[in-house]
């Protein structure tokens, strides 16, 4: 048989082997998704949009680095942990739609949403730097949302339960990831050793946002369906004290980022580099509502 | 009415994994059930990673193989809970991986309550090289292919292999 390109042998019979553009599977397909007694919809949507923009946003930052990691190893590596924050994003945004009674849940709340109503951490956000600031970024964040993730999995949802016990298993592996790589540069040359401790100096001002609760997580976490960050503290505490006395690395004498009138991420106030960042992951989706390919 | 048709289960567990054709999605764990009442068949799948690319792949796999068999009412459903785990592939499906020269996982880590530990260094397990037997390997990379291998590289026969995660 002949084809007038490749793409057309590629997709030949069989179109939905290939993930392209918009209109995926949903990917809570038959899984139950009532929202258990007591929980209000409107939140436990709120609250899953923040943990899944954490991860639709790490992730397209990890994506940027396809093609300019060092070694080809990070390359596969650093695209496999955002495929798996992708997937989690996903699932956590198809569980928003769900709960809210949206159909197409994870594209809109992906690509038609403005800056404002994405509640994402500002650490996912930041432009992307050198590798030691990747390294520095995927610490803390891996480190905390491990720990929230372990305790989400004893959530009154079964659906967050279920999404977020099968991430303590991934983030696992990028938490691991990061730190073998900070205390490789950190406990490296003089030169890897400054270049790890700047990375770490430019995250650390978004380390305090990560522990803050906002009234969305208090209440949800009041539910038993979510998790109060402010208790993650310790575990981060501990988990970075461990790689960084490895990496002979100190913990930066630094102050939080300032926010707006105190409101930052979580509220929906982000950096510039969000900005750019949503012009890129959105204006194909915008330019072509609707579009497969 | 006695059906010359194949049992919905035997099709089912036929199927086999985009990324990794030496296995069924049965070997693989992550088929995890089939049922069939009033010619409907129900089957449940569950992914291996979060992020797992090939489950539209699979359902479609599996949704053609059933409709070939002649049936005509097919739902692929997902299940997330209990998380895949690699432990769940059978021996079947390691000593397949093995003969296509992809170490299979050994036990996965135990997840007993609270925090995950923080382990640095290599992992303790020994894996084995599928090409030469060799106990002597090293961990090139945690990450491969896919999200479920890792890369390795045998010390005895310099050669490199994949390895499935433990997971």
């Amino acid at each position: 048989m002949s084809f007038d390109n490749p793409y057309e042998a590629l997709t030949e019979d069989n179109d939905a082997r290939w993930a392209f553009g918009t209109g995926f599977e949903d990917p809570l397909a038959g899984v139950d998704r009532t929202v258990p007694d007591g929980v209000d919809p409107a939140g436990l949507a709120a609250y899953c949009l923040m943990l899944g923009d954490d991860a639709l946003i790490l992730s397209h930052r990890l994506q940027e680095w396809c093609t300019h990691a060092p070694e080809l190893e990070d390359e596969v590596a650093i695209a496999n942990i955002g495929l798996d924050l992708l997937g989690q994003a996903r699932l956590l945004l198809a569980r928003a739609g769900a709960a809210e009674g949206r159909d197409g849940g994870e594209d809109h709340y992906a690509f038609f949403r403005d800056e404002p109503e994405f509640r994402n951490v500002r650490l996912a956000e930041l432009e992307r730097g050198d590798f030691a600031e990747l390294v520095a970024r995927l610490l803390v964040f891996s480190a905390w949302r491990l720990a929230l993730l372990t305790r989400l999995a004893g959530s009154r949802d079964p659906v967050l339960a279920a999404v977020a016990d099968k991430g303590v298993k991934e983030v696992t592996y990028h938490r691991g990831y990061a730190a073998e790589w900070a205390i490789r540069l950190g406990d490296g040359t003089d030169h890897s050793h400054e270049r790890m401790a700047a990375g770490l100096a430019t995250v650390w001002p978004y380390v305090g946002e990560l522990f803050a609760t906002h009234p969305v997580e208090r209440a949800l976490a009041e539910a038993g369906v979510g998790v109060d960050p402010a208790g993650l503290r310790g575990e981060f505490d501990d988990v970075l004290a461990q790689v960084l006395r490895a990496a002979t690395l100190d913990v930066p004498d630094l102050g939080p980022a300032a926010g707006v009138s105190g409101r930052t991420g979580r509220d929906g106030v982000h950096t510039e580099a969000m900005g750019h960042l949503l012009a890129e992951l959105q204006s194909v989706a915008r330019a072509h509502p609707g579009a497969t390919w | 009415m006695v059906s010359a048709r194949r049992d919905a289960r035997t099709v089912a567990e036929s199927v086999t994994d985009p990324e990794l054709p030496m296995l069924t999605l049965a070997d693989l764990g992550v088929l995890r059930s089939v049922s069939e009442a009033d010619g409907r068949v129900v089957v449940a799948i569950t992914p291996t990673y979060s992020g797992c690319p090939a489950m539209g792949a699979m359902r479609d796999d599996l949704e053609r193989a059933l409709r070939a068999a002649g049936y005509a009412d097919v739902e692929i459903r997902t299940v997330l809970s209990p998380a895949w785990s690699s432990d769940w592939i059978s021996e079947d499906g390691r000593r397949k991986l093995a003969d296509a020269g992809i170490a299979p996982p050994g036990a996965a880590p135990p997840r007993p309550p609270g925090p995950v530990p923080l382990t640095l260094g290599p992992p303790v397990h020994r894996v084995t090289c599928p090409r030469c037997g060799s106990p002597d390997t090293e961990e090139v990379s945690r990450f491969g292919a896919t999200a479920c291998r890792a890369l390795r590289r045998c010390r005895t026969c310099a050669e490199p292999f994949e390895h499935v995660k433990e997971i």
